[in-house]
Order: structure tokens, then C-alpha cells, then sequence
């Protein structure tokens, strides 16, 4: 109760910090020599306002105090701790109230670490990103309040839904959030820096630092759901298209793109509209994933609730932030045609353009995928539904120049240069060839689109681990995140074409036998939980190779709200998972069971932090 | 001349997607039938619930009789809450309550049954939504008195004694 009225009221203050902070801006950015030490205070104090509200909203949890509706709608007093704590951000206001912790966050470090910029732009930076905190305070407050009152009090909550109840998705949403919300800081500094046409190098140089840490913790929040929905959703696979994870797929998309232009605008003042257009793009599309999820436009299996007002309230917001970054666009930028160099064909700046249509290309097709259904059923009525194959048909031919380009690219000098050792680069592309025909023909898989893919994933792979020795530290952090990204290719390529399944129904004591693969299903054992039930079954795997594996399933009935979850058994190894799953049969003794080999699955998850540690090179570097 | 087009151009584009939005947002019935009263109901094709044999709608509701069709998923909070209602309401028998799982899966509904208990003389399956959407639902819980292969009354949101009371005068 108590922390209620206090979570509540800090929010109000952190409201009015944030108006306040707009008049104290208003009056510095006259008389602009010095920044006014009472905006730190402000951005600190609202910053504070949002962190004392988020905690009143976590101890609300861990005491279950039931008269907040948040905590009655989505905590239970048997759950234990952890999940009552991550249960904080497993809903929607309170996941609003994290957004808003990011925001005031990345604002108060953006105004303490920023040194060596005019201050106009430090303050127009705050005011464009006071805009979108305001907004958020407000929409939380009068649509998500997290605090609301309930009375009578209930004696018991409704609890977690289960499948949230799981130590990756815990954590998931504060990374994800740092990389999605924090590409706010960038979109703000992008229309201050365009409203002051200060778009140079020098703020390249300063930006950057802020995209990496975006970029790093997007790609490592998208880790952490793939890896979330892998083994919990129990189907093996680890991306399923859903509009929630292509919401978060877009962002990362143009900040990927954001980032490899900053680096030429780091050396050379062009790209810039690129470069204002992907920084807006970057958060509008984040903003936009939050409206299509949150208003239940879309069907998702993450939307929390369906409540028109909260929808129409982003999209209005949203749409205000798109024509306004628009206007600044518009009006306050001037592309600089006359004193732009010509690129030359092969200059490192061409592929990197043509890197950025790629994404651009990508993108497109995840946000046509994502949100051409909704048009089609609003101007012809007509429901659609876009799933994986779509993604892949229109996705995967163009991975194959794109994976070329990348092994390239970056082989291109500056401006002017030319191929100087053509040969190795030939001869590794002839080597990628052969092996990927020798894999596929070994395996009988004989696809011409295949053998290419591979060859070019391939490619990349060889090259970049030819430039850890000829190259050494020069230019490790690019070369790190290449050949993460042609490792994640190979082992999503290799796990697709290999994994193997066998689903059959068996009674405890039976055996399923064929040629390759022995099942034994041992026992069947019970458990009991403080927040939930689960029934054990043993099984005994024998592969033809003579090894031996143990798994384990479970089906675990929670009991705040009853639901039954299936739970996996993954046998991690280097090279492969085992991953198994049960299902009851309705009144029947069998077990329906499920039980995949999936090659490379471990190096996925491998690549992708690997990528992700490329960025995070690249971003300590200039620290040492 | 160039300059003012592109930025025109944005501007509609932008305003395009926004009223598309807007009304997907307001007119979540732009595609659902108009369910006025004494509607007839859809036909449609389902599934039993348990048996998964299919059924066509014919096959459901017969002349002469009060039905409930009642639109629940284990996912839905507040049909947790009418659930006790409806309970109730299937010891009486002059209505008969025809459950549409909406949405769900199938293991959750039927722990869901399993606890709370089974006032349907019939679970139909909506996997997808899409009957749902013939019927005119707004979302989940919805309830449809139907008599004579007509809609009498659309009941959308959780049942309470108010609107069961009300329900019960319309079936006298």
C-alpha cells in the first residue's frame, strides 16, 4: 500500500522534473555559454523520481502487497522471489515503467559523459528526449499506471503466466530494453545535431559510442528471447516470425545499418542523410513495435492486454515523433551535393552503401511481413497470415551476395583502392565451393541454392579467419562480428539441413526402435514444487554409434493460474543438442513424445555473442 | 520544385499509414459482421473440442432451443471470473451452453475445464479466431443467447448474476 502511494507520487515528480527541465532548457539555450548545473539536477532528480517508482513497483511484488492491480494481476505469494522480482517487467505497466527507467538513464549518463560539444546541442539533445520521456509519463500515468489501487484488497493474486516464469526471460527484458529504448538517446542527439547542422565527423565520433552500447545490448536482448523461446516454447526452434520478435528484429536491423555509416561519417562528412533517416528510423521503429504489440493491432503471443485507449495514445505519440523528426529533416538539413567526393566503384564507402540497401532490403521485408496483414484486413477485409516461408523465400537468395559483400567489403580501402591480393580472395572463394559441394554431396542434400549459400557463408568464414592472422589487431572488432555473423549463417544452414525427428506415443517401460535411434522409457517420476507440480519421465537414448544419453522431460502443472507447461530436456553438446519434450495424450496412458537432433544449435547462440562482443571491442578500444 | 515534393510525398505517405492504424484500431469490427439483434448466426465449421470430430454449425444448434454460446480461452482472465456463473447456470436446463474455445491450447483449456469444471454440454474449437470473427466477437469472453437459429442477445465481456438474471427473463 505504502509503496504504492510513494511509487505513484515519485512518478508525478518525475513529470514535473520533466516540465521543468523544459523551461530551464527554454532559458539556457538563450544565453547558451555554460550548461545550467540545475538541468543536471533536474535530469538527475527525474531520473531518481523513476528509480525510487520502479522499486516501490518491485517491493509491491516481493511483499505481494495484492491491493496494487499490477501485482494482483500478474504475482501469486507462492512464486518464488526471483520470479516475483522479474515479474515486475512481465506486464505492461510495469514493463512501461522499465522503458521509462532506460530513458531517464540514458539521458543523465548522456549529459554527464558528453564533453567537448557545444552546449546548445546537449540541451536541444535533453529537450527532444524530455519530449519523449513526457510523453511516456503521461501515458503511463493516465493509461498504464502501475499503481493502481484495488479494494477490497484480494487475499491472492492471479500469478505469473508460466512460461514467464523462466530465469533467460527474466533478464531478457532489461537487456533488451538498455538496446531498444536506449536507441532513444540516439534519435534525440541525431534531430539536435540536425537542427544545429553540426552532422560531422566529430559527433560521429561521439555518437558511435552510443549506437554500440544500443546495438550490443539489442543483439544480446534478441540472444536472450531466441534462447528463452527455444526451450520453453518447446518446439525446437528458435525464431518463429512472430510479429514480437521482427518488432525487435527492425530495430537492430537499421542500427546495424546506423552503424556501419557512422563509421564513414567518422572519417568523412558523407552519408549524412542516411544517417539522420536511420537514427530516426532506429527508435520510431522501437516506438512502432511497442504501439503493434501493446494495442493489440497485431494477434502476438506477447501482447499483455487489448485496450484501444493505450493504443490510440502511441500511435498518436508515435506519429507526432515521426512528423516531427520529418519537419527537422525536411527543413534543417541540406545535403551537401557540391562538396561531395565522388565515390570511386570500388572505394570501401560503395560497399558500404551497398551493404546499407541490403538491410534496407531486409527490413523491408520483415515490416512488410509484419504489418501488411493489418492493411490488407483494414482496406479489403481480408486475413492473412504471413508466416516463415515467406520470410525465408524473399530473405535467403539475397543472403548470398550480401555474404559475398561482406567478405569484401572491408578488403576495399578507403575511397580509392584496389584488389591486392585477388588471388587469395579467388582461391578461398574456389575452396568454399568444393567444401560446401563435398558437405552437401556426403549428406545426399543436393540443392543448387544450398551449395551457393553455404559456399558464400563459407567464404566469409574463411576470409575472416584469414584476416585474424594477416590483419592481427587491426580492425578486430569488424572482423570478430563478420565472422560471428558467417558463423551464425553456417550453423542456422547446417541445423536446418541436418536436425532429424522422430515423434512417436509411448507407454513407460516401451521401447521405439529404428535403424538410427533407440528410445527407452524408463520411469516416469513425480515432484513437487512450491509453484507448481511436475510429472518426470525417464527416457534412455541409444544412437547406432553405441552412445548412451539420459533425458529428462517434464510436464510441470503451475498452480497460480493453473496452466500446464512442457518443459524440454536439452543434452547440450559442442556439436549437437538433444532435445526432447512430452506431451500427456488425453486419457490415455501414452506419452506423446518428441525428440529432435539438432546440430551446431550451441554455435548460434556462440555467433551471435560473438557478434555482439565485436561491438563490444570496438566500443572499449577507444577506452585503452 | 524537387525539394517540396519529397517531403509532400512523406507527409502522405506517413498520414496513409496512420489512418490505417487509427482504423485498425478503432473499428476492430471493419471486418466483423454486424451482429444486430435477431441476427441469424454464422455458418461455420468446427471441431469438437475433445473428440475432434468435425462439425458443421447445423449439426450444433437445433430450432426450438435456447443456447449459450459462450466464447472462453484458459488464457482469459476474466473468464475465470464468470466461470462459476455458468456452472450454475448449466444445472438449469433450459439453456443449453455450447462452449467456443478460442485461441488456446489445447492441454491449458482442458486443465482449465478440469479445475473450474465443465458447464458445456458441447466445446467447439476455434483455433485461429476466425469463427470468432463470423460470430462478431469482439474478443474474449463473449456470450451469444441464440434461439431458432437466431442471436437474441450478444453479451460481451464476463457474464455477472445481472446480466444472468436478464438472460434468464429473455429465455421465459
Amino acid at each position: 500500500m505504502i509503496y504504492s502511494l510513494i511509487g505513484h507520487y515519485s512518478l508525478i515528480l518525475g513529470l514535473i522534473a520533466g516540465l521543468v527541465l523544459f523551461y530551464l532548457s527554454f532559458k539556457n539555450f538563450k544565453n547558451s555559454i555554460f550548461l545550467n548545473s540545475k538541468i543536471l539536477t533536474f535530469t538527475f532528480l527525474q531520473f531518481f523520481f523513476v528509480v525510487i517508482s520502479f522499486l516501490s513497483l518491485v517491493l509491491s511484488f516481493i511483499v505481494s502487497d495484492f491491493s496494487n492491480e499490477t501485482v494482483f494481476n500478474n504475482s501469486h505469494t507462492t512464486k518464488p522471489l526471483f520470479y516475483k522480482i522479474s515479474g515486475t517487467w512481465g506486464n505492461h505497466e510495469g514493463s512501461l515503467l522499465l522503458w521509462l527507467l532506460v530513458l531517464t538513464l540514458f539521458i543523465f549518463i548522456f549529459l554527464l559523459r558528453t564533453k567537448n560539444q557545444p552546449v546548445k546541442y546537449k540541451i536541444l539533445t535533453l529537450v527532444f528526449q524530455q519530449l519523449i520521456i513526457v510523453g511516456f509519463f503521461i501515458f503511463l500515468i493516465k493509461t498504464s499506471n502501475p499503481f493502481n489501487y484495488l479494494f477490497p484488497v484480494p487475499e491472492e493474486g492471479l500469478g505469473l503466466n508460466p512460461i514467464l516464469q523462466d530465469p533467460a526471460l527474466a533478464i531478457h527484458p532489461p537487456i533488451l530494453y538498455l538496446g531498444y529504448v536506449g536507441s532513444s538517446i540516439i534519435f534525440s542527439s541525431a534531430l539536435a545535431a540536425t537542427s544545429l547542422k553540426m552532422i560531422s565527423p566529430n559527433w560521429a565520433v561521439h555518437i558511435k559510442n552510443w549506437i554500440l552500447i544500443s546495438w550490443i545490448f539489442l543483439t544480446l536482448g534478441i540472444l536472450l528471447g531466441s534462447i528463452w523461446a527455444y526451450y520453453e516454447l518447446g518446439w525446437g526452434g528458435f525464431w518463429f516470425w512472430d510479429p514480437v520478435e521482427n518488432v525487435s528484429l527492425m530495430p537492430w536491423l537499421a542500427l546495424t545499418t546506423l552503424l556501419h555509416c557512422i563509421m564513414v561519417l567518422e572519417r568523412k562528412s558523407s552519408l549524412t542523410s542516411w544517417i539522420i533517416i536511420l537514427s530516426i528510423a532506429t527508435f520510431t521503429l522501437s516506438m512502432c513495435g511497442t504501439f503493434l504489440v501493446r494495442s493489440g493491432i497485431l494477434n502476438s503471443v506477447h501482447t499483455f492486454a487489448n485496450d484501444p485507449e493505450r493504443g490510440l495514445f502511441i500511435l498518436i505519440f508515435l506519429f507526432v515523433l515521426i512528423f516531427l523528426s520529418l519537419f527537422i529533416f525536411f527543413f534543417f538539413h541540406k545535403d551537401e551535393k557540391l562538396n561531395r567526393p565522388s565515390f570511386s566503384f570500388l572505394s570501401k564507402e560503395t560497399s558500404i552503401l551497398i551493404n546499407n540497401w541490403f538491410m534496407m532490403y531486409f527490413l523491408s521485408v520483415v515490416l512488410i511481413g509484419t504489418i501488411y496483414p493489418i492493411f490488407l484486413d483494414i482496406i479489403s477485409s481480408e486475413k492473412i497470415s504471413v508466416g516463415p516461408p515467406f520470410y525465408h523465400k524473399l530473405i535467403i537468395p539475397f543472403l548470398i551476395p550480401f555474404l559475398l559483400m561482406m567478405a569484401i567489403g572491408p578488403k576495399l580501402k578507403w575511397i580509392k583502392s584496389r584488389l591486392n591480393d585477388k588471388i587469395y580472395l579467388i582461391l578461398l572463394l574456389l575452396g568454399s565451393i568444393l567444401l560446401a559441394f563435398l558437405i552437401l554431396k556426403n549428406f545426399n542434400q543436393n540443392f543448387l541454392i544450398n551449395t551457393i549459400l553455404i559456399s558464400s557463408a563459407l567464404y566469409l568464414f574463411f576470409v575472416t579467419i584469414r584476416d585474424f592472422f594477416i590483419r592481427k589487431f587491426e580492425n578486430i572488432s569488424q572482423n570478430i562480428a563478420h565472422f560471428g555473423f558467417s558463423l551464425l549463417i553456417l550453423s542456422i544452414l547446417f541445423n536446418n539441413l541436418f536436425s532429424s525427428e522422430i515423434i512417436t506415443n509411448l507407454k513407460v517401460g516401451e521401447t521405439f526402435d529404428n535403424s538410427k535411434t533407440k528410445i527407452i522409457f524408463e520411469s516416469v517420476d513425480q515432484k513437487k514444487e512450491k509453484n507448481y507440480d511436475s510429472i518426470i519421465a525417464n527416457f534412455k537414448i541409444q544412437s547406432s554409434n553405441g552412445k548412451k544419453d539420459k533425458l529428462s522431460p517434464e510436464l510441470r502443472i503451475y498452480n497460480q493460474p493453473v496452466i500446464a507447461t512442457s518443459e524440454a530436456d536439452i543434452k547440450t553438446t559442442l556439436m549437437s543438442d538433444k532435445f526432447m519434450v512430452i506431451n500427456l495424450v488425453q486419457n490415455q496412458d501414452f506419452f506423446n513424445v518428441r525428440y529432435q537432433v539438432k546440430p551446431f544449435m550451441l554455435w548460434i547462440w556462440i555467433s551471435v555473442i560473438l557478434i555482439s562482443f565485436g561491438g563490444l571491442i570496438s566500443f572499449l578500444k577507444k577506452r585503452l | 520544385m524537387k525539394k517540396k515534393i519529397l517531403p509532400l510525398f512523406m507527409v502522405i505517405v506517413f498520414g496513409f499509414i496512420f489512418i490505417v492504424f487509427y482504423k485498425g484500431l478503432e473499428d476492430s469490427n471493419i471486418y466483423t459482421p454486424d451482429t444486430k439483434i435477431k441476427n441469424k448466426i454464422p455458418i461455420f465449421k468446427t471441431k469438437d473440442f475433445y473428440s475432434g470430430v468435425s462439425l458443421n454449425s447445423s449439426d450444433i444448434f437445433k430450432f426450438d432451443k435456447n443456447y449459450l454460446l459462450n466464447i472462453w480461452s484458459s488464457w482469459c482472465v476474466p473468464c475465470r471470473q464468470e466461470h462459476p456463473l455458468l456452472m450454475e447456470l448449466s444445472k438449469e436446463s433450459k439453456i443449453i451452453i455450447v462452449g467456443m474455445n478460442y485461441k488456446d491450447n489445447k492441454k491449458n483449456a482442458q486443465s482449465f475445464l478440469k479445475e473450474l469444471g465443465n458447464p458445456y454440454e458441447m466445446v467447439l474449437v476455434d483455433l485461429d479466431g476466425t469463427i470468432a470473427i463470423d460470430w462478431g466477437a469482439y474478443g474474449v469472453p463473449e456470450s451469444y443467447l441464440i434461439y431458432n437459429n437466431k442471436i437474441i442477445k450478444k453479451f460481451i465481456g464476463p457474464l455477472n448474476q445481472q446480466l444472468i438474471n436478464e438472460m434468464k427473463l429473455l429465455v421465459k
